[in-house]
This record gives C-alpha cells, structure tokens and sequence, in this order.
C-alpha cells in the first residue's frame, strides 16, 4: 500500500525541483555565549536539516570556534543555508567544504562490544582490517576506537553487531581543506 | 577619559549619546534603576505607554517615520515576552529598534526567579542580534553595537537583556567611537560588473518594470530621490509592494500602483507580461508573486538587496546585486549617463500603450452607493481631504488596510506605516502614537478596522497622557472583514467567529479615555465628519460605519498567477460566486 503523494505546494514549486545533495559547511564563529543555539535554531525554524554537527574552541586567544555541520538539500537550499548562516551577527565566515571538492572528512567512533570465545577473535580480526584501537577491555568486552570517513565508521558497526555491539558514541564530522591555505 | 558610573547610568548615557531623544517603555521591578536615572534627566522624553507590545509598535512607528532607531525599554519576565510581538514585525519589516530589557539579577538566572524569563532564548528567534550583559565592563561597547546593528545593513531589532544587578555596578563609560565590529560588516556597495551588466540589460528591454519594496525606504529619504531620477532617466513602468509606497510619488506619470494580491491589475500584468524586471528593496514574498511557478515566467531579473540572502531565496533571479538601494541607484544612474544608455524608445512606447490597456480596466474601482458610505469611498475622501496636509499614516491589519494602500495615495517615503510581513492587528494605534511623537506637528491618522483596534485601544490613553493628536478612523463593518472575505471565497460563506460581536461603543469609548468620538454613517455627511476630525486639536476615534459585507478587490486568489486576477463585478449585486474560483491547493495556501 502506498500512501497518496501530497501535491507540490503552488508557492514552492519552482524552486524544489532539483535533487538533494549533501554538503559540509564550515562554520567559524565567535565563541560567545547562545552563538550555538544561534546557529542551530537557524535550521530548526527555517526548516533545515542538520545531519552531522560538531563544535570546539579552535583558538582560545580569539575567542574562535569552528562548528562543521553535515546538512542536505536542494542546491538552491544549500546556497540559502550558506548566507542565512553568514547573515548571522557572530559569524565570522562560512565554507561549503563540499563545494570546493578539496576537502577531509573525519569522525572519530567509540565503540562498545560484549562478546566471548569466537566473536571475540572475529572483533579483534576485524578491529585490525579498520585500524580501531583497543581503548579498554575485560574478559568480556572491548571498546574500540577509530576514526575516519563516516561511511567506514557505519560499516564498522555494522560489522560489529552481529558479534555483540553493546554501543556506539561518535564525536560527528570535522572537516578541513586540503593544501597549505586556510579555509 | 572614561567616566565612572552604574550601568543604569550608562544605558541612559549611550542613548544621549547615541542621539536617542524619544523612548517607549514601561517600568517594572527588573529596571527600575534605569528608571531611576531616568527621573533625574530631560534630555530623553520617556513615553509611558500601557502595554509593552505598544511599546514596541510606537518605536517602529517612530522608526519608520522618522528614518531613526526606535527605542524601547522593559521591565524582565512578561515585560519581555509582550514585546515579542512587536520584535518580531520590525524583523520582518527591517525595522531598526533597540530593545533594553530588565533581568533579574545575574545570581539568580536559572532559578525561575519572579517575573524571570529567558529574553536572549525567546527573542534570539525574532531579532535581528540580542546580548546577555553579565558583565558592566561589556556594557557600554554592547550599547553602542546595538544601535550599529539595528541600523546598518539590512535593519532590525536588536534586544539587550541586562540583569539588575549589572545595572546597579559601577564601571567606566566610553562613548561610541568608530564601531570596527569583528564580524558583521554590511556590504553597501554593490559590484561594479553587476552595475554595467544591469544597465547594458535595462538599455536592451523591451518591457520593463521596476518592482520596489521596503529596501528604498529603509535606504533613506535620497534612495527614494534617485529612484525617481533613475525611472525618469529611462522612463520605465513602476510598481512597488506594500512596505515601499510612496519612494515614488504616487502621482508620479510611470506609477502602476501597488502589486500583489490586492495590487492594480495593471501592475499586476505588467510584472507578469515584462521582459525585465528590475527588483530595488524587495524580497519576492509569497503576497507579491501568487504562483511561484507561473510568476513572471518571460523576464530577466534583476535583485538589488542589501541582504544576500533574499536573493534566490522564493524566486532565482538572473543578476543578483548586493548593496544598498541607495548606493546601487546612484551607481546605476551614474553609469547610464556615463555610457550615454538610452531605453529602447519604440518598444517601451509599445509597453506603455499595452500598460494604458490594462490601466483602462480601472481595477480599483467598487461600486458607489449613495446610501452606505463603501471603505473604499471612504479611504478616498480621507486622503481628498488631507492630501494637502502631508498626513502620516498607520494602519492596523485588514481589508481596511488593502484599501488605504490602494485608495490613499503616497508621494513621499516614510508617511506610511503598516505591518506588512507579521501582519499584526493592533499595529496602528501604537505606531501612530510613535509617528506623532517624532512629528509632533504633523497630522496622523490610524485607518482602522473595528477588530484591529480592539488589539490595542488601551494606548489611547499614551495617547491624551502625550496630548497626541492621533486620529484612529475606524472602517467598521462589524466583521473581520479580510477573515469574512476568505470565508467567504474558500469555506461556503461559513463565517466561523469573524463576526464582531458585542462591540463597544466607539463615540463613548473615546469620551471615557478623554479623546473625541465621531460616528458617521451617511455618504453625504462623510466629508463634514471628517473636516470635524481633522480640525480637532486632540485624538479623535471616528467610527464610519461602512458597508458591511463589500469585499476587497481586485485579488489573486490563493495559488493563482499575476494574469489571474479577481475583478470587482461592479454590475451584479447578489455579489460573484467565488467558492469555485480557488482549488483544492489553493485552499491549503494562507
């Protein structure tokens, strides 16, 4: 059964044609007091979405932080995203990381698993084939840890859950340009 | 050198020195030190109105009308939150206000103190900026930040929640020096390539309109100055929204009138039949282009705004140019004459003789009755009647304020205050209040609706306290009119609770605040009423009692394009049958 399709909206159409696309937008603002809940309730009320973000005091002397926010949409919603963000007064400069294609993406995982005999050997098996480390263990459990495109990360788990995943906690995407420039 | 002194007495301060002359405000536990500097200066008027949302309209009507900072000044808690409202219409309308706030002191934020709220939290999402002061040493720099972002770039309001016990500290003043703020710097200029391109594409046109907006306005008075330049250099059509009435003089020979929903079927063609389209100041909202899909579907458009992200942001335009109206105007006439660009001659010639067919159809027009005085009859006869007195007027939110921006003619910017993008009943009263304060001399009028003015009558009493002369003309037809026409054209004429009902009695409701009340309800006496009005030296609510079920047109209806528009049936008195008009997705549509 199959749901009946809602009919575009005769004041969207025009713009909400094209496919949606993911971006990473690199977000450096100044770290004073609600400039999260700034940024943040920009998406919730203007209906965007927030796949991924993450946020840390980059220079303590400026007062800098840097907030890299994994977000989809429409080309159009994306361009929208990008100078709403930049219309904000504590925000010193937006980058679509995603749009200049020279970009690293990186998450770090930590990954908890419960297993004896056999699953435990296949953990440690394939722990090694995606370089996580082992940051704790008893005779019944690891945590791993590891880091790297979100895609590997969901593929470690993945693995892992048929061995005994317990739980996962991942810190979300940080994300740089490549080359000596800054962003 | 920096003085020494309490924060109360900085807040005060930074307003002098900020050229602040004029404050709305009401006090409460949480500022009463602000108030208590307040008592020993004369320097500032404080206007003690009677609700905190009052507050905040009278600084926007203050604002808009005199092109300066609207000032405002609350107690915590519910002092707050009243002015969310209003907050929320000078963002939506780029209104410049700066919004002090009283908070409870910093020790007890958190512990759902009396009269304590979250002020940065709930107007983060209805400012432009807002500050959290915890410290009195920031105090001073954040007064004079405000007052930069309010009224630079894109203009808006900004809140400043200082806590009691900031206000009680001592700490040393600075006055505003040059603002080199570390993120925010508005772009006034616009690019030089995107000037040339846009005159190489104006010299090329062949149907070309200006579409204008709130932005010319806000620009200041010389913007509106050199949009008159720039539409007689190349004498192109010219239409503008509801927030840009009056940068061109409505009786200016290349005024379309108004666009929109309620807007001339003239200008409403013209935008949709044009080649070019030339959009100074405004921001495509959903009233203007109806159908997004059908809207202008021939032009080339170009998007003069100061903020970048209106552009591409309901419609995509092909050459979008970031600055500010009045710099891009100037820039724009500077390099036509430069390049010696003249408009395509024959085919604008053309453009204007098919203009002139659609203005024929004289879309504004309603039928006249010598037994009921008709809105529109109304409106007309108000802005006969006062057009040589340079009148500053607000309206509330209604079918009221359709006609008095169709039917009242604008020939200078900043005489008209409405509530365009919020659309806040209760507007009017308390911006007129505002407008009057910043020309004391001038007459000001309030066209209301009956139900509109309920929203905020307590500020009459602002109003006598001020020896305010406002006048608040009331079109009353008893109904929520702009709500009964929609239930009337979409729900079977089921008019669910848009009746006004138990209304007071407007002629002793004014007597009992201290101000005039007129009632007129006879075409041939309207004039004489309204002569009485304006001659009288006080405020005056005027009750016209109108016809009470005439509808609002020409319209859009919901989900429609620009060249589908509703005309008044001026022959047929059962009215027109519209249920059938809007579709199923036209009804899901606001």
């Amino acid at each position: 059964m199959t749901t009946p399709a809602s009919p575009p909206s005769p004041y969207s159409a025009a713009l909400s044609s094209s496919k949606v696309e993911s971006h990473t937008l690199s977000v450096l603002v100044d770290n004073e007091p609600g400039v999260l809940a700034r940024v943040v309730s920009l998406f919730s009320g203007r209906g965007y979405n927030i796949e991924s973000l993450t946020v840390a005091e980059v220079a303590h002397a400026e007062h800098l932080s840097r907030i890299t926010i994994v977000t989809s949409g429409a080309p159009e919603t994306i361009d929208q995203i990008h100078h709403q963000l930049e219309r904000l007064v504590p925000v010193h400069q937006v980058t679509d990381l995603t749009a200049s294609a020279r970009s690293l993406e990186r998450e770090l995982a930590m990954v908890k698993v419960r297993g004896r005999g056999e699953n435990r050997a296949d953990a440690l098996q394939l722990a090694e084939a995606f370089r996580a480390r082992i940051i704790d263990a008893t005779t019944e459990s690891f945590i791993f840890e590891l880091s790297g495109k979100p895609g590997k990360i969901d593929e470690f788990v993945d693995l892992m859950r048929p061995i005994g995943l317990v739980e996962v906690s991942r810190t979300g995407v940080a994300a740089i340009s490549r080359g000596p420039e800054p962003i | 050198m920096p003085k020494e002194m309490t924060g109360a007495e900085m807040v005060v301060e930074a307003l002098k020195d900020q050229g602040v002359d004029t404050i709305f405000g009401y006090p409460g536990g949480a500022v009463l030190p602000i108030y208590d500097v307040l008592f020993h200066q004369e320097k500032i008027l404080h206007v003690l109105v009677r609700h905190e949302q009052g507050a905040a309209h009278a600084a926007e009507g203050y604002a808009r009308s005199s092109g300066k900072v609207g000032v405002l000044l609350v107690t915590s808690g519910p002092g707050a939150t009243n002015t969310v409202t209003g907050l929320t219409d000078a963002l939506m309308d780029s209104i410049p206000l700066v919004c002090i706030t009283g908070q409870v002191p910093t020790h007890l934020i958190g512990s759902d103190a009396f009269q304590e709220c979250d002020t940065v939290g709930i107007t983060r999402h209805c400012t432009k900026h807002n500050y959290l002061v915890k410290n009195v040493a920031d105090l001073p720099r954040i007064l004079h930040e405000a007052f930069y972002v309010a009224s630079t770039g894109r203009p808006g309001p900004v809140v400043i929640d200082i806590p009691k016990d900031v206000q009680f500290s001592r700490g040393f003043y600075t006055p505003p020096a040059g603002v080199a703020h570390k993120t925010y710097h508005p772009k006034l200029d616009a690019d030089l390539n995107a000037i040339q391109a846009a005159v190489e594409m104006m010299a090329h046109a062949k149907r070309p309109i200006f579409y204008t907006g709130g932005g010319v306005i806000n620009s200041g008075p010389a913007a509106s100055t050199l949009l008159r330049e720039l539409v007689a250099l190349t004498g192109f059509p010219i239409t503008s929204t509801l927030m840009g009435l009056g940068a061109y003089p409505a009786s200016g020979p290349n005024w379309l009138g108004m666009l929109g929903m309620h807007g001339t079927f003239e200008a409403n063609n013209a935008m949709h039949d044009c080649d070019l389209m030339i959009a100074v100041g405004s921001r495509f909202d959903d009233r203007i282009t109806g159908r997004l899909d059908a809207f202008s579907p021939g032009s080339k458009k170009i998007h003069i705004d100061i903020d970048r992200s209106s552009i591409n942001k309901n419609v995509k335009v092909d050459l979008p140019i970031v600055g500010d109206c009045g710099h891009v105007l100037e820039a724009l006439i500077r390099v036509w004459r430069a390049e010696a660009k003249h408009a395509d001659r024959p085919s604008l010639d053309a453009w204007w003789d098919e203009i002139n067919h659609w203005r024929a159809k004289k879309s504004l027009a309603y039928r006249a009755s010598s037994k009921t005085i008709k809105p529109q009859y109304a409106v007309q006869r108000l802005y006969a009647l006062t057009q040589n007195k340079d009148a500053y007027i607000t309206t509330e939110v209604g079918q009221h304020q359709m006609w008095a921006a169709q039917h009242y003619h604008f020939d200078e910017p900043n005489r008209w205050m409405t509530s365009g993008g919020l659309g806040t009943m209760g507007y009017g009263l308390p911006a007129a209040i505002g407008a009057q304060l910043a020309h004391p001399k001038a007459l000001v009028i309030d066209i209301a609706g009956e139900a509109s003015i309920l929203m905020n009558i307590q500020e009459m009493s602002t109003a006598i306290q001020y020896r305010l002369p406002v006048k608040v003309f009331i079109l009353n037809n008893e109904y929520m009119g702009m709500v009964r026409q929609w239930q009337e054209l979409l729900h079977g004429g089921r008019y669910s609770h848009s009746y006004s009902e138990a209304l007071p009695d407007f002629v002793k409701l004014a007597e009992a605040f201290g101000a005039k009340g007129i009632r007129c309800s006879d075409p041939a006496l309207l004039d004489s009423a309204i002569e009485e009005m304006i001659n009288y030296d006080g405020p005056v609510i005027f009750d016209c009692l109108v016809d009470k079920i005439e509808n609002c047109f020409p319209m859009i209806p919901s989900g429609k394009a620009h060249n589908d528009m509703l005309l008044a049936d001026l022959s047929d008195d059962a009215g027109l049958e519209l249920g059938s008009i809007i579709d199923e997705k036209g009804k899901m549509l606001v």
